[in-house]
């Protein structure tokens, strides 16, 4: 066990059965929960997609940065986000904006009291990924045909 | 039912606990994610197939758009709330998984900071460019 230097950290001290102590993990955690299931699963993914959109706005500030400073900057941005590598990060970051979208708003539903039962939880979690799944692919339509 | 249902019958868990804690904010960054995330829903999807209708669009064409004041000024407001939500959101992310307080207090404030700085130049831009 590491030198404890957090004092909040004194609650999360356990012990194991040969008598050794242990730091618990801080939050519920990746180790902790199966991610198999829908539950945890779709909680720590809100999480991470939502990690992922903070990283990836530095893409809008590049976007809007670039169209500030000249048509060559431009240029440039457009290169990356048309190459295989931008439009993987794209597509990345749609699903991911969208999986965080619905997930927020069935947290919020959670936040007005609905929803709350196992079943219900089951079912928003489902539609949450056939959702993300329907509106990414409406959003790469619309890229497309805006495209062509 | 509780007791407190019946002693406040018509008070929310919310109205509760506002106002208490030691600095009276206890629920203000709470209350702000979620006040935030709700503004962001139409901001996002608005965003979001704006920004997808513009694939391959010219330079010329991108700076006329950002330029017109209705995207202008919901460019600003998606910005200004974006990185808010963000960073608030990812407070939490270190608060529950970091160890001691250099790293938590240091990685909370690197990361108000970089959000400052990229909702700043992005703010920039789309001034620069509508006014």
């Amino acid at each position: 066990m590491s030198k404890n230097s957090d004092l909040r950290d004194a609650t999360y001290v356990g012990i194991r059965t040969d008598g050794t102590r242990i730091l618990r993990p801080k939050s519920p955690h990746l180790q902790v929960y199966d991610m198999l299931q829908i539950t945890s699963g779709l909680s720590i993914g809100a999480r991470i997609t939502g990690c992922a959109w903070t990283v990836g706005l530095i893409f809008m500030v590049w976007w809007l940065a670039a169209a500030a400073s000249g048509p060559d900057a431009f240029a440039d941005v457009q290169w990356f986000l048309g190459s295989f590598l931008g439009l993987l990060v794209l597509f990345g970051l749609s699903a991911a904006a969208w999986f965080h979208t619905l997930a927020g708003l069935r947290h919020l539903a959670w936040d007005f009291g609905y929803g709350c039962d196992m079943p219900a939880v089951h079912r928003t979690g489902r539609a949450v990924l056939i959702g993300t799944a329907v509106m990414t692919v409406l959003t790469w339509l619309v890229a497309i045909i805006a495209w062509a | 039912m509780s007791d407190n249902s019946i002693k406040f019958p018509m008070r929310t868990p919310l109205g509760r606990v506002r106002g208490l804690g030691s600095a009276k904010g206890g629920t203000h960054h709470w209350w702000m994610q979620r006040v935030t995330s709700i503004a962001l829903l139409p901001l996002t999807l608005w965003f979001v197939f704006s920004a997808a209708s513009m694939t391959g669009q010219s330079f010329e064409a991108t700076q006329a758009w950002i330029a017109r004041p209705f995207n202008a000024v919901l460019l600003l407001a998606t910005i200004g709330l974006s990185f808010y939500h963000a960073a608030i959101g990812v407070q939490v992310v270190i608060e529950d998984y970091t160890r001691g307080e250099l790293v938590r207090t240091g990685g909370i404030l690197a990361v108000k900071g970089l959000c400052w700085i990229l909702a700043l130049v992005a703010g920039l831009a789309v001034l620069r460019i509508a006014v």
